[in-house]
């Protein structure tokens, strides 16, 4: 009986996977469900023999399986690339056939190194870990000494990919040389940036390889305890973590890991707010320093890393990991970006390149262009703190210096892309409320700057404002006494802007000038 | 009253469950709250007691996070996704549309992002997660909340 391969990552379900998983294991196939290709616009893509179908509905499966019994999928497999398709009545299941899926174009075009594993094993399955080289990097790991755990990753060249790019062998390095005799590892999962999921695919693709992770970073430090903090919109990988958890304790121990769920507060994705909040406290932002490599959770030093940077580390250990890193990408960026493309994008999912791609490779010729078949007007890369971007400028190669110098930022490798409807100053707006929002309240420019800066793109809207009663008083010798022009509306915003940047504790307030005023400089008319 | 010492019991026995965590604050709310729908004065109260802490530190956590909720609401609720990657895939086109649907029997709340970005509009009802909503599929997924 054929074995039939089905994602059960998030995206997969949400997009029918069960249902399509119920009518093959009906038809009587063995139902695999693995972790997904990351080609999100095929969901829920069906793999048999290698073979792929999707996005596969309830009423192609039949199709499927008497095309399969009279041969012709093979032959109709060999076409690779096919349109996305949004699903129409009356189609029939072969038009669905993408050929040999880890040929696929999309794929082909990918260095996977952290997504190895992706849409190949089962996620919880720890024979399909060990058989596809899980734990190889852990017990490398514990066969060398902490110094050279730490002086390995250093080598690799590995940077945080939470958003700041920090190397992260020179964080272990300062947690491991902190006095202190308890010291954690934390995993920041709160995977908040709107357009990112890689962290998520990881939790529920791949659980193990963030486990190995972390216990290479407790090895490498000398921690004995871990947590992982996971937002609470995700509860899949909720659910996969606290499956994989126990079933991997045995292999960390002693270290120990805990599972910590967060309760939709976007800042508490900032690492000190985090701690605040693993601690059972308001998630307000701490001010650095003490970093919490050296005073961190609980006062103690700890590593605060990524999903996506604890995952690369279990590769990055195993034999020959930290050269073949170090080997890719460009200038001081290091290794593989997994950079997810969302948003308006005909082929949208996770894409893992080596640092350097540009925007048009990434956002024409693996994306598709947008999947409203409009041109493209903007991308926002970074997620909702990133800025906006133009076509003119998809030159750009993904590296963080190169993003620093364009007055813009990888953050954590989210591409949002929009067509020629977008309405960039809602966006700019848009960027303020969010920042009002979910700003934690510690900090002033934060706090009260959004909530200014969201009514000053309503009055850049109105063209300007007329003067308020207390401009008019007699008394009010230095007010302007003829309201404010839209020019005048825009400096001020401009202004505000610049104490946010400067004034904020935190990247939340600190980068809300990037969405609004690359959108500013970049699309005049729409604030007009 | 019976009831509200029943309503001590669990919650103790809710504070005790996670007594041997550090920081349990968080892990202690989010029970409570499913408990009981809401974290209420007198939960906090409880808590704060059990905690060794102030109401007014319970009250603060309680009141920062999104998650929590001060009254109970027996409404289903359904999240709609309008972060900017669903905004690109025209989330709010279909607001009307759903905020007419939910009227006053369905809680329908704003979240951003659950993940799903490449394949939006996308929400959830409880733990289930839908994608590549239109207007219909919407509509469909409040009406049959519950």
């Amino acid at each position: 009986m054929k074995t039939v391969r089905i994602a059960d990552d998030a995206l997969a379900i949400a997009c029918g996977a069960d249902a399509v998983a119920a009518a093959f294991a009906r038809a009587g196939c063995t139902v695999e469900r693995v972790s997904s290709w990351g080609m999100h616009w095929l969901e829920p893509l069906v793999e048999i023999d290698g073979i792929g179908w999707g996005p596969v509905r309830v009423e192609d499966v039949e199709t499927i399986l008497s095309g399969l019994a009279s041969g012709s999928a093979r032959e109709a497999g060999a076409g690779g690339e096919r349109a996305p398709r949004f699903p129409s009545p009356g189609e029939v299941g072969q038009d669905l056939c993408i050929g040999r899926i880890a040929d696929h174009p999309f794929l082909a075009r990918q260095q996977r190194l952290t997504f190895a594993r992706a849409g190949r094993t089962r996620p919880l399955s720890l024979a399909d870990y060990a058989a596809t080289g899980g734990w190889a990097g852990l017990r490398r790991a514990l066969s060398l000494t902490p110094e050279q755990v730490v002086a390995e990753l250093v080598r690799s060249g590995l940077r945080g990919r939470g958003g700041a790019g920090f190397p992260a062998g020179i964080k272990w390095q300062t947690v491991a040389a902190a006095p202190g005799t308890r010291k954690y590892v934390v995993c920041n999962a709160d995977e908040g940036d709107s357009g990112t999921f890689a962290d998520r695919m990881v939790m529920e693709g791949d659980p193990f390889a963030l486990i190995e992770g972390m216990a290479i970073a407790a090895h490498a430090v000398g921690a004995d305890r871990g947590y992982i903090y996971v937002r609470s919109e995700y509860p899949h990988a909720i659910a996969r973590l606290e499956a994989a958890l126990p079933l991997a304790a045995a292999i960390v121990a002693p270290f120990a890991i805990e599972l910590r769920v967060g309760a939709g507060a976007y800042i508490c994705g900032e690492e000190t707010s985090l701690l605040n909040s693993l601690e059972g406290r308001r998630g307000e932002v701490r001010a650095k320093p003490p970093l919490p490599a050296v005073s961190g959770l609980f006062g103690c030093p700890t590593v605060v890393n990524n999903v996506l940077t604890l995952a690369a580390a279990a590769h990055i250990l195993a034999e020959g990991g930290a050269a073949l890193y170090q080997s890719l990408g460009t200038g001081r960026s290091r290794g593989t970006a997994p950079i997810q493309l969302a948003g308006n994008v005909r082929r949208g999912g996770l894409v893992e390149v080596p640092f350097g791609a540009t925007l048009d490779e990434l956002v024409h010729d693996i994306g598709g262009g947008t999947a409203s078949g409009r041109p493209v007007k903007a991308v926002q890369v970074g997620g909702p703190l990133g800025a906006y971007i133009p076509p003119g400028r998809f030159d750009l190669p993904f590296d963080y210096e190169a993003y620093a110098a364009a007055d813009a930022l990888i953050g954590h490798g989210g591409v949002v892309v929009f067509d020629e409807g977008a309405d960039m100053r809602a966006l700019a707006r848009f960027a303020m409320r969010f920042c009002a929002e979910e700003s934690c309240g510690k900090c002033t420019p934060c706090r009260i700057g959004a909530v200014r800066g969201a009514e000053l793109l309503d009055r850049i809207a109105a063209g300007g404002r007329g003067a308020d009663p207390v401009e008019a008083l007699p008394q009010m010798h230095n007010a302007p006494g003829a309201g404010r022009s839209r020019a005048e509306e825009v400096a001020l915003l401009e202004d505000l802007c610049e104490t946010m940047r400067f004034g904020s504790l935190c990247a939340l307030g600190g980068f809300t000038h990037y969405p609004v005023l690359s959108a500013l400089a970049h699309w005049p008319e729409d604030f007009a | 009253m019976s009831g509200s010492g029943d309503r001590a019991g669990r919650l103790a026995r809710i504070v005790a469950a996670h007594s041997h965590r550090e920081g349990p604050l968080l892990p202690i709310l989010h029970d409570v709250q499913a408990e009981f729908g809401c974290i209420d004065a007198e939960a906090e109260a409880l808590i704060a007691e059990a905690l060794n802490l102030s109401r007014a530190e319970v009250h603060g956590v309680v009141s920062f996070y999104h998650d929590f909720r001060s009254s109970a609401d027996p409404r289903p609720e359904v999240q709609l996704c309008r972060a900017e990657a669903c905004q690109a895939r025209g989330v709010e086109a279909l607001v009307p549309a759903a905020e007419a649907a939910a009227g006053q029997r369905v809680r329908l709340t704003t979240v951003h992002c659950l993940g799903l970005c490449g394949a939006g509009p996308n929400a959830r009802v409880g733990d289930a997660l839908f994608a590549r909503l239109d207007a219909a599929a919407l509509v469909r997924l409040i009406e049959a909340a519950a």
